[in-house]
């Protein structure tokens, strides 16, 4: 069971000579859901964008499997990022793209498929996330929900291995967002990918992470790791326990 | 209801209290009294141990009443004195204790560092060096990925690319062909003037022909497109930006700069050449227009003029001229759309920051033309 997919060793994050967390040592295991969690401003985002290669690390390594991500070259870089879906906070949809070809670029891009093909792909994509029909919409055109649902069918347009998602129930209702968070365990069980969540809200780190770790915006550094119920019932740390508890005491 | 205004009283009292009452209906567009007097009262002569606020008289109260008692608790910390909330509105001592709650954080404010002169001639200087090299590193990324595309392994669509040359092109032919007009026009005019007084008004056929097709056709060209073209590529990319749409394209394994910057490059290089000659021809109508209306030249004699008078090699010259501008505006675009901050200002910054930029390298490099084009004698 303890297969690492990805590996953070000694991960150092920083914007010129701010630090924005130091030291960050941990492992995401095949199959997991993954919950990065912490305050607001503590560097979860900027953590993803360092997994996925957007922002490069002052110090330390990340390793997707056993090889380094931080160290491989840009032609290896890119197959490995290949592998890899991510959803952005606003869904981060090609606006000058109707819905279908959002789902396409990467098929178009990445296989032999054919036009037709593509367009079925997409197709089927997008009704995995309950888009069915939506096809040749533009973003503008749809909800934000929509939105994020049909940035969640172009991240996962390559069958991916490793699903990360930014804030996913940020500005959705409760009940949208809590039918993300089905699908998100939904894709899990059915595809066998690792995902890894960046989130704040408790109802979803409690309803889907399996694994998890807390970044502290204080210390700079991550102080608790394990899963998330877990970490309610028996941190030590007080921070953690009031962040999990949303600021009620232990006491029941 | 009557409505009294805000008014103050102090009274000391013997065992050494200062009573502050605040009555009368207090509202923040009237104003805020100073925390003056208080001073005053706390460093006379009966200097008072503690400050007690009454209430009892206040008829309504806002914002005003605290930020009043917040600077008169300042002066009483100031002095060491104690303060007794007690007489006041139980609203009121919440809110004050709602804005004590949390410390001021001490970080959060910033360094205001007093830089010196030379320090700030430094960090300018670092940070010119900075952009310069990013600059670079974004042209050189650009050139390879152009190469990939002339090899046909960049990614980009087709669409896109069909797209942008219907928006560089054809959409911008109204406007080129207005400027151009007008520009001939202006040449015509001016030369008129000159040339009318030596007899030699047909002369002016030589004037706008020469200078549109060697110079002009192609700047003014240029000119209009890095207002209309270059803006729109930065303010695109620099919203794609603000929408992380770019970094989607990166994790998707898709190089934004084949994606969207050489698509964008591809159209200006293929319709700026196409748009210069259209300016030439415009400007040159316009200058005949002149010619035939104000100087009394025949259609024939000025289009025989004209023709006489410009070479192919100035056309093709302009021409190549009008390809480079094109490479500019686009890549001058691009770069500041793709470099653009996070936010709906900096995305508007951007735009103009293309123009400026656009608008410079084209004279820029103009004037370089002008000295190569010289020196080989074309």
């Amino acid at each position: 069971m303890a297969d690492a997919h990805i590996t953070v060793r000694n991960l150092t994050m920083a914007y010129g000579s701010f630090v924005l967390q130091r030291d960050l040592n941990f492992a995401v295991n095949r199959g997991d859901i993954f919950v990065v969690m912490g305050g607001s401003g503590c560097g979860k985002s900027t953590l993803l964008r360092h997994l996925i290669g957007l922002n490069e690390p002052a110090q330390g390594e990340v390793f997707y499997g056993e090889e380094s991500f931080t160290h491989a070259d840009p032609a290896r870089r890119e197959l490995l990022v290949r592998r890899i879906g991510v959803l952005y906070q606003s869904g981060a949809l090609w606006s000058s793209m109707t819905l279908a070809e959002n789902v396409g670029v990467p098929l178009e891009e990445f296989t032999d498929l054919s036009a037709a093909e593509v367009r079925e792909v997409a197709s089927l994509k997008l009704s995995l996330v309950g888009l069915k029909g939506f096809e040749d919409f533009y973003p503008s055109q749809i909800s934000g929900g929509m939105q994020k649902r049909a940035g969640l069918a172009r991240a996962m347009a390559l069958d991916p291995d490793i699903l990360f998602f930014d804030e996913p129930s940020a500005g959705l209702d409760p009940i949208s967002s809590r039918r993300l968070d089905e699908l998100i365990v939904e894709l899990r069980d059915s595809l066998g990918a690792t995902i890894v969540i960046v989130t704040h809200e408790l109802a979803s780190i409690f309803a889907v992470g399996t694994n998890s770790i807390f970044l502290d915006a204080e210390s700079r550094t991550m102080i608790a790791m394990g899963p998330p119920t877990e970490l309610r019932d028996h941190a030590d740390n007080p921070t953690v326990r009031r962040f999990l508890l949303r600021g009620e005491n232990g006491h029941e | 209801m009557t409505t009294t205004a805000a008014t103050l009283g102090f009274e000391q009292t013997g065992d050494g209290t200062l009573l502050v009452r605040l009555s009368g209906r207090w509202h923040l567009p009237d104003g805020v009294p100073s925390a003056e007097p208080v001073e005053r009262e706390l460093t006379g002569q009966h200097r008072p141990r503690a400050v007690w606020f009454e209430a009892a008289g206040l008829e309504a109260w806002d914002t005003s009443v605290v930020l009043y008692l917040g600077r008169v608790e300042e002066v009483c910390r100031r002095h060491g004195v104690a303060v007794n909330r007690g007489g006041l509105p139980a609203g009121v001592q919440r809110l004050l204790a709602l804005a004590e709650a949390v410390p001021e954080a001490t970080d959060a404010r910033g360094e205001q560092m007093d830089t010196g002169v030379l320090e700030r001639i430094g960090v300018t200087t670092l940070e010119a060096q900075e952009s310069v090299l990013k600059a670079l590193e974004f042209v050189g990324d650009v050139f390879i990925s152009l190469g990939r595309f002339v090899v046909g392994r960049a990614r980009y669509r087709r669409a896109d690319l069909w797209l942008l040359i219907q928006q560089t092109g054809i959409e911008a032919l109204p406007v080129v062909a207005l400027v151009a007009f007008l520009l001939g026009l202006i040449l015509a005019f001016v030369g008129a003037v000159q040339l009318q007084s030596f007899g030699a008004a047909i002369y002016v056929a030589d004037l706008v022909g020469v200078a549109m097709a060697r110079d002009t056709g192609a700047l003014i060209a240029a000119i209009v497109m890095a207002g209309r073209s270059g803006a729109a590529f930065a303010a695109q990319l620099g919203s794609m930006r603000v929408n992380q749409e770019i970094d989607a394209l990166a994790t998707t394994g898709i190089s934004p700069i084949e994606f969207l910057v050489v698509p964008r490059v591809i159209a200006l290089v293929l319709m700026m050449p196409l748009l210069t000659l259209y300016a030439d021809v415009v400007g040159i109508l316009g200058g005949l227009f002149v010619g035939t209306t104000m100087l009394d030249l025949s259609f024939t004699l000025y289009f025989q003029q004209t023709a006489a008078a410009v070479s192919l090699a100035s056309v093709v010259g302009g021409v190549f001229k009008g390809g480079v501008y094109g490479v500019l505006i686009a890549v001058a675009g691009c770069l500041r759309g793709m470099q653009s901050g996070r936010s709906a200002s900096a995305v508007g910054d951007a735009a103009t920051s293309a123009v400026v930029t656009g608008i410079v390298a084209i004279i820029a490099a103009a004037g370089a033309f002008s000295v190569i084009f010289y020196v080989l004698g074309i």
